[in-house]
């Protein structure tokens, strides 16, 4: 095997965490990949967004060596997938879908066996197995089986799984789904807390929030295919413009304001409900127009904010279809 | 925990191999989770405990005298051809076993880590070398206290023990390469008692074959348990042991040349 060249600045496509170029990979008649491109820098959160079904667990099951892509290349911490896959397998952890961890092991037995599998010394994979169980608050449970934990406790053994042999670069494919929101929040805390220690990490997710949370660039596949990629700011920009929304001081007034903005051409809609004035920007001039109309009709105005379309927004505009609810309510282990 | 940075260290520029040493620990370690989870679910050893009683009360006395004239005659004649197929009839278990690994996220873990391909099934193969060793005590020392006679000395009972385990793990490859390919884990049972129930009954090892039609005589003599049958039978009771013995070695090793390499592709494959 050549050596892979050192120098930082001429490794080409081996100078970022992971480089994935013009992957492609079919299952019988699916193209689940369909020459897909992503780039995630070192010591960031690339957040790969999609639906259902739009190839991000293949992706991440190619880039773990567990799948062969049909063509393209990928790149991970330098090591080729295909053809360098012992060495990338020290270098990543993965997270899955489905928590990973031998039930009827206990907590600290899940962890020692990595660390052994690892090459650490039965000493080291010991206090490793102690470390990661104190930090993730799991040693009151370390002599339990995994089987008795709950769906938060498993999910978090087995992000403490993937972190033994300190991996430059993680995976977490959906860390959150199905988790209630309690536990949904003290996972992307142990992920910001990895992040902030200088771990890269490409997450798969279904939901906005969590993207909007952890990611610092997004791409988004839909069926195979990336259709869109970069930062969060950036794709709110690249999809829709800013929202004006006012909130006035009678709410009773709101359809009169819509009425007195539309005969001055300005497309409001309004919120019973919310109780706002909505009014999307299509000019600089447009938000001292409006805030002019209401003024000389009368109209108090007790709040006024601009805001960038949502996430959901994005995603909705980006592939057509709305994205996975923010809550997920199920907090039982999914059947593979 | 610290930043790693993303230059791969130099000893790491080579395709790492992993070394006698490696391969041992990850084997051993994974031996040792095969033996936890047998700890933590003790009625995964129902079958080694139960199988070897249950069969030696069912035969002797139901078909003992019926076969051999009396029990005792039987006891001599079948134990050591039941010990012959303990480890096929337990072999089942480990493809079913496999099969369910496989639907958990465990499997996958293994194999994103950096162990050599054939260590998860090795360690397979070591966890059923201890359930069959139980089984083998549980037989013996059962039918010992029925009157089962070792005729010949405590090393040709070893020798006995040794070539039913060698065949046994032979089967446990086939076990685990149907355990793979088959979507679950009841069709990998079912498969299984379907080439394994014919097989143990077309043989010598519960009765003489020499009352059975000409085509069922031919299917037993070629059938490899009747040949670990009688080495069994002769390295217990006495007898002539070359021919069974060597057909028994023959047999395990070409089921184990061709099975287990089949296997470890089928495992590194398998997504």
């Amino acid at each position: 095997m050549t050596p892979i060249a050192t120098a930082p600045n001429d490794r080409g496509p081996r100078n970022n965490a992971v480089e994935v170029r013009g992957i492609v990979k079919t299952f019988g008649a699916t193209r689940a990949l369909d020459g897909v491109d992503l780039t995630v820098r070192e010591g960031t959160v690339l957040g790969l967004l999609g639906p259902n079904g739009a190839g991000k667990t293949t992706l991440v099951r190619i880039l773990s060596t567990l799948v062969k892509p049909d063509a393209g290349t990928a790149f991970v911490g330098g090591y080729d997938v295909l053809r360098q896959p012992k060495q990338l397998r020290r270098t990543i952890g993965l997270t899955g879908q489905y928590a990973s961890v031998d039930e009827l092991l206990s907590g600290y037995e899940n962890l020692y066996l990595i660390g052994r599998l690892l090459d650490l010394s039965a000493k080291e994979s010991k206090a490793r197995a102690g470390e990661l169980l104190e930090r993730f608050s799991l040693t009151d449970a370390a002599k339990r089986p995994a089987k008795t934990y709950s769906g938060g406790m498993r999910r978090r053994l087995d992000l403490a799984a993937s972190m033994i042999g300190r991996p430059k670069v993680l995976y977490l494919d959906e860390p959150t789904t199905g988790l209630d929101p309690r536990t949904r929040n003290e996972v992307w805390d142990e992920v910001q807390r990895m992040v902030a220690e200088g771990s890269t990490v490409l997450l798969t997710t279904q939901y906005m929030e969590e993207a909007e949370q952890l990611a610092h660039e997004l791409t988004v596949i839909d069926r195979g295919r990336v259709t869109a990629a970069g930062g969060i700011e950036e794709l709110k920009t690249q999809v829709g413009g800013q929202t004006l929304q006012v909130r006035p001081l009678r709410p009773a007034e709101l359809p009169e304001m819509a009425r007195c903005l539309h005969e001055a051409g300005v497309a409001a809609t309004f919120s019973a409900d919310t109780g706002l004035l909505s009014v999307q920007l299509t000019g600089e001039d447009q938000l001292t127009a409006v805030v002019g109309v209401l003024g000389t009709r009368g109209f108090g105005i007790a709040g006024i904010d601009t805001k960038l379309p949502s996430l959901d927004e994005v995603f909705l505009a980006i592939t057509g279809k709305p994205s996975a609810p923010a809550a997920p309510i199920l907090d039982k282990e999914p059947v593979a | 925990m610290t930043a790693a940075t993303l230059t791969p260290a130099p000893a790491q520029l080579d395709d790492p191999r992993i070394g006698l040493a490696g391969h041992l620990r990850h084997v051993g370690a994974l031996t040792r989770r095969n033996l936890m989870r047998i700890k933590a679910d003790p009625e995964s050893m129902l079958d080694a405990v139960l199988l070897p009683i249950i069969f030696t009360v069912l035969f002797v006395y139901v078909f003992g005298g019926a076969v051999s004239g009396s029990q005792q005659d039987y006891i001599q004649y079948m134990i050591p051809g039941l010990l012959g197929t303990t480890g096929l009839n337990l072999a089942m278990a480990v493809g079913t076993g496999l099969n369910s690994d496989f639907q958990t996220g465990v499997m996958d873990r293994f194999r994103t880590l950096p162990i050599g391909r054939a260590a998860v099934l090795l360690s397979k193969i070591a966890a059923e070398t201890c359930r069959c060793l139980v089984s083998f005590t549980i037989l013996i020392g059962f039918s010992m206290i029925l009157g089962l006679e070792i005729k010949t000395g405590f090393l040709q009972l070893l020798g006995a023990v040794g070539l039913s385990l060698l065949f046994g793990m032979s089967i446990v490859w086939i076990s685990m390469l149907v355990g793979m390919s088959l979507r679950s884990a009841q069709a990998v049972q079912g498969v299984s008692m379907l080439v394994v129930m014919p097989l143990q009954f077309g043989s010598s090892i519960f009765a003489p074959t020499d009352t059975m039609p000409g085509w069922l005589q031919a299917f037993t003599e070629y059938n490899p348990l009747s040949a670990l049958a009688d080495a069994c039978r002769s390295l217990i009771n006495g007898g002539p042991l070359a021919h069974s013995v060597t057909v028994v070695l023959v047999w395990s090793v070409a089921i184990t040349a061709v099975t287990a390499p089949l296997a470890v592709a089928r495992f590194r494959k398998r997504t």
